[in-house]
């Protein structure tokens, strides 16, 4: 990379401007299947980012010695392996987690979003700035899964992690948990987040003209004169 | 009757696509045309099939014996990746013409989720040899399902008037949703 980017900004960029879920379009498989409820999503989303940030620090590390034409199947060695770590202490640790997330934690192996982030990342770049893309990508696509995993707990049980939110008298829409809810929502929601992108390119864009019309009008005028 | 019900619990009750959310990055991405939908689909269960049968055979033949059941992941995504690498190989030696229409979609086929949590699923069912051969292709024919149905509502979405931020995935997500919801009209047919 020839411009010198902050590590700071290679953290920011994944929370929105790179978010990889509403943005790139990666790792739909876990968004759609785990965001029954706001936990699942947050357990979901730290696993991804603990297989990220470690494969991404071997990657980048022995970036030089793996030849280009096996580093794919190099890459999912090393995030089988991390896979393999989560499932066995999330066993260990956390069994009803384990249980309710179920297929999904072995599935994290072909996520498109971690190897994605290897092939265009951290075989480029050093140690620290893979850290903190991978840091930055995990806490955008923890983000996403919260608030998918929130919007659909709140209308599908009516509670927020666990605790009730919804009045009493609230019927809970069950389709919302059903796998036909969590298409539904994410369609709407990316959607939405296209209506503000739209909003706000167009916001610059009418700003950019007007400096524009700003300045004319004092070139042309010295022109005359 | 019992492989019957498999065949179709995992095809149309239990649709990968639709209700194990397996597979989703294909069916967004390749579900513009329905010809190559249905390829895509084809290639899939071709890979689906073999994967099933050389993935139950190292499970038990050499995981389970040597006790080494926690290289499971490590093992399944080596055989699926060196899988469609041959198969790849293998069809463009055979025949030429289905190489040529399936070709560009095998290399997609590694990182489909629909794959390896076949594998998966099979281990965890404790399904035998047959069953998870039959599973396997049931789990195909219900991608290639779902797949074909979504390229032939994108064809004539392509005509709509669609609001342009919902252009491209949040509509066919929309879609998909109203194909979910279509599909659970099938739940409770076939239990399991």
């Amino acid at each position: 990379m020839s411009k010198k980017v902050t590590l700071s900004r290679e953290f920011i960029k994944g929370l929105w401007d790179q978010n990889p879920v509403f943005k790139q379009v990666l790792g739909m498989c876990p968004t759609l299947a785990v965001t029954v409820s706001a936990e699942n999503g947050i357990a979901m989303a730290l696993a991804t980012t603990f297989v990220l940030v470690f494969s991404s620090v071997i990657i980048s590390m022995i970036r030089k010695l793996i030849p280009t034409q096996v580093r794919i199947a190099s890459y999912i060695l090393i995030i089988a392996t991390f896979v393999t770590i989560v499932d066995l202490v999330m066993k260990a640790k956390f069994p009803e987690l384990s249980q309710s997330l179920g297929p999904f934690i072995p599935l994290i192996v072909v996520n498109c979003l971690i190897l994605g982030r290897q092939e265009a990342f951290s075989s480029k770049n050093g140690v620290l700035r893979s850290v903190m893309d991978s840091l930055g990508m995990g806490t955008g696509f923890l983000i996403t899964l919260f608030i998918l995993g929130g919007i659909r707990e709140i209308f599908g049980s009516g509670t927020l992690l666990g605790i009730t939110v919804m009045p009493s008298f609230y019927e809970p829409w069950v389709v919302m948990i059903l796998p036909a809810g969590a298409f539904l929502v994410l369609g709407l929601l990316m959607g939405f987040a296209n209506v503000y992108i739209e909003r706000k390119k167009r916001l610059e864009r009418i700003d950019y003209l007007s400096r524009l019309k700003s300045i004319e009008p004092v070139t042309s005028g010295q022109e005359a004169a | 009757m019992d492989l019957i019900l498999i065949f179709f619990s995992a095809a149309i009750v239990n649709n990968f696509v639709l209700s194990y959310f397996l597979g989703i990055c294909p069916f967004i991405g390749v579900s513009n045309k329905i010809s190559s939908a249905f390829s895509m689909g084809l290639a899939a269960t071709f890979v689906m099939v073999i994967t099933s049968i050389v993935t139950w055979l190292i499970y038990h033949i050499i995981l389970v014996p040597f006790e080494l059941e926690f290289l499971q992941y490590v093992s399944f995504i080596l055989i699926i990746a060196s899988l469609v690498q041959f198969v790849e190989m293998f069809i463009k030696k055979v025949s030429q013409p289905l190489y040529r229409a399936l070709g560009i979609f095998l290399p997609l086929i590694t990182t489909n989720c629909a794959i390896m949590g076949l594998a998966l699923f099979i281990v965890l069912k404790e399904y035998t040899f047959v069953q998870g051969i039959v599973y396997g292709l049931g789990a195909g024919a219900g991608f290639t399902l779902a797949i074909t149905i979504m390229a032939g509502i994108r064809e004539e979405l392509d005509l709509a008037d669609i609001p342009k931020p919902f252009r491209g995935a949040p509509i066919t997500l929309i879609v998909a949703g109203i194909l979910a919801l279509a599909f659970m009209g099938f739940s409770g047919l076939i239990s399991g």
